[in-house]
């Protein structure tokens, strides 16, 4: 083994920490530390563990609730109550950069440790969401063709790995953007069930008993990702490749099972998963949240490779492995389970009382830190924020008027409003039995057989509205999203997000954030949706620039009654079309704006929270009723988008067409206004002929604007406005919308 | 009647399987493939997944497993025996079912709900059936496209041992409704004594309304129906 190479001021800073923070570590340690030691510091230091340029704006997240058993920090994910001794473990966890270098792995492992995540809690996984962004995937050019490529590894990635381990991916979202350029964000989101008394700890409890180490063996992959993952994406990071993991799927299958299989029994006193900094990671904060310490010895650990160092082996982020505190004499149900299941393990080390992080190589200490101070303690910096100029504002006097009938085609062939099916039907989205909504719908709705429970789940976030006014598309984000389970039947219960941002440095970077933080926590309070955590990307720039700014909200809900589970399709010819919550004129920052004239300009809609609270409990009320046939929200391309997809999106149509026939009288709005503006707190709905005035009488009582727009039917979608009529075959929009993305794909 | 529900590492449709049975009142258990025996078993099913990972091949290393033995004993003595997906490709490696299941043409995985047309009635597997009858299951599989050489298609056809093909929502076995390139639209068959059945489609994520579709029961119905678990209509 060579000689550890001298800390210098040059190797500190390659370590990505200040003089300041290495002055820090020096008192913590009070000495130098050693090379493995720099590099422990400087993983659990990164922001990507310790959240350091971050948790001064997190904190202003509302966490608590009647529903919350474990709140947002406190383990790898939250856990919240849904009845009858039941509750369900899921975050949304970011693979940004590794899928910038190395898709297909960067996005499968993603997966991967989203889903250890949760049964680390204790939990089954029952099903994942992604939230993907790419750059344009449309025409030609270099960056046309990188996007594609990354967008195609970013699927196959998550099909691999999601299909292999037998966990439904059953939604989310899709866009393309020039700011993602050479910076895909890849987003993925995992929820499990398990019963209260089931949950699991990340704490090493107990002095004396022994710290096991599972599943895959660590080799030199991942070295160091998460400080990888806390720097900015440079021409050189294709030469980080090495800081991408390796994914095995069937491994994790096996883990899986096996953890679960243990955790049944009583044998289990803390369990961890070795996600980012891996080994490093777990031990630390293991003995941090027992308030003990943690003694390891390398030489325990199975390897996959020879002469790895301490330092490699301490930061490598090998996949699918687990640190479990096991109950001193319980050692015997591990093996035999483990050896059932054919898993690697081994007894690495002992928790002891001193507080100390000690790793030895064949008895020989290389690394003594203190735990807490490593794991709770990074230094925590708020920096400095400057507002972005406002940006241009439309004028809509001298918007140029446009073809509407070729308007609607290329809103709905845009790859980010388009059919995701080219995407949706590489995952297996129907195992565990459960999918009661399939992809394409408003949100994702899934039974869970075991506890008799329907959960909603939707991911939502327009970075347009973001780039242009943070905050207020911080706060659509969560409206959206509540809307989309309320168009679903379902009542939001909580909250995961992953805050996607450029780098923190940049003043106006960091108001971005700030901004967009301030306003998901406003939402939050509005629905009553605490945050159960979620994940923190920075970081987010290429040579070109930073992303838009992008806090990804992934929510989840609660169906009472499989009765009230309602989808966004138009269902049966005859049935009446109403608007709820107006026409609205708000085309700033539209996508027909970016679209069709290529402007991003504001303003961005504006927002009443109680208003559109009042709207989403209106509209469940209805649904209870079993009064609403389909309910749709209008996001992006507003109305004409909306009613194309009520008419497009049945999964198995009846003989019958479902086009729709609508009569928008006079509004003395421009006809572009009126079909493409996205004035946020809006819903299309079908209902029965004969429940036409009931339903607009209730809404009436309830203060919700609503009125009777036409009737589904026939093979057209044709809209009368004043004396002028579009038409548009359903044949030529489903062409449009369905195939766009298979097109630009084989193009 | 009891039934087995093999777990190879790496099943992971071994959970539905058990579901849709004891949904139906069959006492039904999780069969571990390190296991030897199949005693007291009416009904063995192999369920979908990726054994093995899937690595190397479909089903090849899954074929080795210490059970498979137990499967072939409980085959050859005339016990129904159904592989569904990755069920249905270790069935084939096993050479329990004659051909393959190889890469779909189209290279991606595939995942949608399929209409497939009942080719036969005529086995313990579709009995509660109509011949030409439809049934919309989900399929989900990468390497789902049925591949055998023409004396063994022949054979097929003539002995009535297709039993399922993929068609459009009408019921036509036409080329753009085959999802996965597999010859002549072949989605299930059986072997020549009827009593082994493999099927790429997963009936037991169509046993329930409120999950699209029910059609999945017919497959389980006919199967209990059969063993007198069910009394026929």
């Amino acid at each position: 083994m060579s000689a550890e190479p001298a800390i210098t001021p040059e190797l500190v800073a390659k370590h990505g920490l200040t003089p300041d923070e290495y002055e820090r570590i020096k008192t913590i340690l009070k000495r130098e530390p050693n090379f493995t030691e720099l590099g422990i510091f400087s993983v659990m230091w990164s922001e990507h563990c310790s959240y350091k340029n971050s948790k001064n704006e997190l904190r202003k997240f509302p966490t608590t609730g009647e529903r919350v058993l474990v709140k947002a920090g406190e383990e790898n994910a939250g856990v919240i109550d849904i009845g009858d001794g039941w509750a369900i473990a899921f975050k949304m966890e970011s693979h940004n950069h590794p899928s910038a270098v190395e898709p297909f792995q960067g996005a499968a492992t993603g997966v991967g440790g989203i889903i250890r995540d949760i049964f680390t809690m204790g939990a089954r996984p029952v099903f994942s969401l992604n939230s993907l962004r790419f750059g344009p995937i449309t025409g030609d050019g270099a960056s046309v063709k990188t996007n594609r490529r990354l967008f195609a590894g970013v699927v196959a990635g998550i099909s691999h790995y999601g299909n292999c381990i037998g966990i439904p991916t059953i939604g989310g979202e899709v866009y393309f953007d020039e700011s993602y350029n050479g910076n895909p964000l890849v987003n993925v989101f995992n929820l499990g069930i398990l019963k209260h008394e089931q949950i699991a700890r990340g704490a090493a409890k107990g002095v004396g008993n022994p710290v096991f180490y599972v599943g895959a063996e660590t080799g030199r992959d991942g070295l160091a990702g998460a400080a990888f993952a806390s720097r900015d994406l440079t021409e050189e990071s294709k030469e980080d490749r090495p800081a991408v993991q390796v994914g095995d799927p069937f491994r994790e299958k096996l883990l899986l099972e096996a953890c679960l299989e243990l955790l049944a029994t009583d044998a289990v006193a803390g369990i961890q998963d070795m996600g980012a900094a891996g080994l490093t990671c777990s031990t630390c904060e293991t003995a941090s949240r027992g308030g003990t310490g943690v003694e390891i010895d390398l030489a325990k650990v199975p390897q996959r490779e020879t002469g790895m160092t301490p330092y490699e082996t301490m930061l490598s982020e090998s996949q699918e492995r687990m640190l479990i505190i096991v109950k001193k004499g319980h050692e015997q149900t591990v093996v035999d389970i483990f050896e059932k299941w054919d898993l690697p393990y081994a007894e690495v080390g002992v928790v002891n009382d001193d507080g100390m992080m000690r790793v030895r190589d064949h008895g020989k200490i290389v690394v003594e830190i203190p735990a807490r101070q490593l794991a709770d303690e990074a230094p925590l910096y708020s920096r400095e924020a400057k507002a972005k100029p406002t940006p241009p504002q439309l004028d809509l006097a001298k918007l140029p008027a446009t073809d509407n009938h070729a308007a609607l085609l290329a809103l709905l062939s845009h790859p980010s409003i388009a059919s995701k099916n080219w995407v949706y039907r590489q995952y297996d989205h129907t195992v565990r039995a459960g999918t009661m909504t399939l992809p394409g719908s408003d949100a994702a709705v899934f039974l869970v057989r075991e506890a008799n429970k329907i959960l909603a789940a939707t991911s939502d976030c327009n970075a347009l509205y973001c780039s242009l006014d943070p905050r207020q598309g911080a706060r659509i984000a969560i409206a959206e999203a509540a809307r989309n389970l309320a168009c679903s039947g379902a009542t939001p219960v909580a909250v995961t997000d992953n805050l996607n941002f450029g780098n923190p440095h940049n003043p106006e970077n960091f108001w971005q954030l700030r901004e967009c933080v301030e306003g998901l926590a406003e939402g939050c309070n509005a629905f009553d949706t605490p945050v159960t955590g979620g994940n923190v990307s920075l970081y987010n720039q290429s040579p070109a620039g930073a992303i838009d700014p992008t806090p990804t909200v992934g929510m989840v809900g609660l169906i009472e009654e499989e009765k009230h589970v309602t989808t966004s399709y138009f269902k049966a010819p005859g049935d009446a079309i109403l608007l709820i919550g107006g026409f609205g004129d708000e085309l700033g920052a539209s996508h027909f704006l970016t679209v069709v004239h290529g402007q991003k300009v504001g303003p961005v809609p504006a927002l009443d929270f109680a208003k559109e609270r009042a709207m989403h409990d209106g509209l469940r009320a209805l649904i209870k009723s079993r009064l609403i046939k389909s309910a749709h929200d209008l996001s992006e391309g507003g109305l004409a988008v909306a009613l194309a997809e009520s008419s497009l999106t049945h999964p198995n149509p009846p003989a019958q067409p479902l086009g729709a026939v609508i009569e928008l009288g006079d509004t003395g709005l421009r006809l572009d206004q009126l079909l493409f503006n996205e004035t946020q707190g809006r819903v299309v709905i079908s209902v029965k002929p004969t429940d036409v005035a009931t339903v607009l009488m209730l809404l009436e009582l309830r203060g919700i604007v609503a009125k009777k727009i036409g009737a589904v039917g026939g093979d057209l979608l044709k809209i009368t406005v004043g004396g002028e009529t579009l038409a548009w075959p359903l044949s030529e929009l489903k062409s449009a919308w369905y195939d766009s993305i298979a097109h630009a794909m084989h193009a | 009647m009891k039934a087995a529900v093999i777990r190879f590492p790496g099943s992971n449709c071994d959970q539905d399987a058990v579901l849709a049975l004891t949904e139906l009142g069959v006492p039904t258990d999780y069969v571990w493939h390190k296991e030897t025996s199949l005693e007291g078993y009416d009904l063995v099913i192999l369920p979908g997944g990726f054994s093995y990972g899937d690595y190397l091949r479909c089903g090849a290393i899954a074929r080795f497993s210490p059970i498979m033995k137990a499967i072939k004993d409980h085959a050859a003595a005339g016990k129904l025996t159904m592989g569904i997906c990755n069920g249905f490709q270790i069935l084939c490696e096993a050479g329990l079912l004659p051909g393959a299941l190889i890469r779909n043409r189209s290279l991606h995985f595939v995942c949608q709900h399929q209409h497939v047309r009942v080719e036969d009635i005529s086995n313990p597997f579709l009995n509660l059936g109509q011949t030409g009858g439809l049934l919309r299951i989900p399929i989900a599989h990468g390497e789902g496209s049925y591949t055998a050489d023409p004396a063994t298609l022949r054979e097929l056809n003539h002995k009535g041992r297709v039993l399922l093909r993929y068609t459009d929502a009408i019921g036509a076995a036409t080329d753009a409704a085959n999802p996965n390139g597999s010859a002549e639209n072949i989605a299930g068959i059986c072997n020549e004594a009827r009593n082994i059945f493999g099927l790429m489609p997963h009936p037991e994520r169509a046993c329930d309304p409120r999950l699209g579709s029910n059609d999945g029961r017919i497959i389980f119905e006919s199967i209990l129906t059969t063993l007198g678990f069910l009394k026929a209509a």
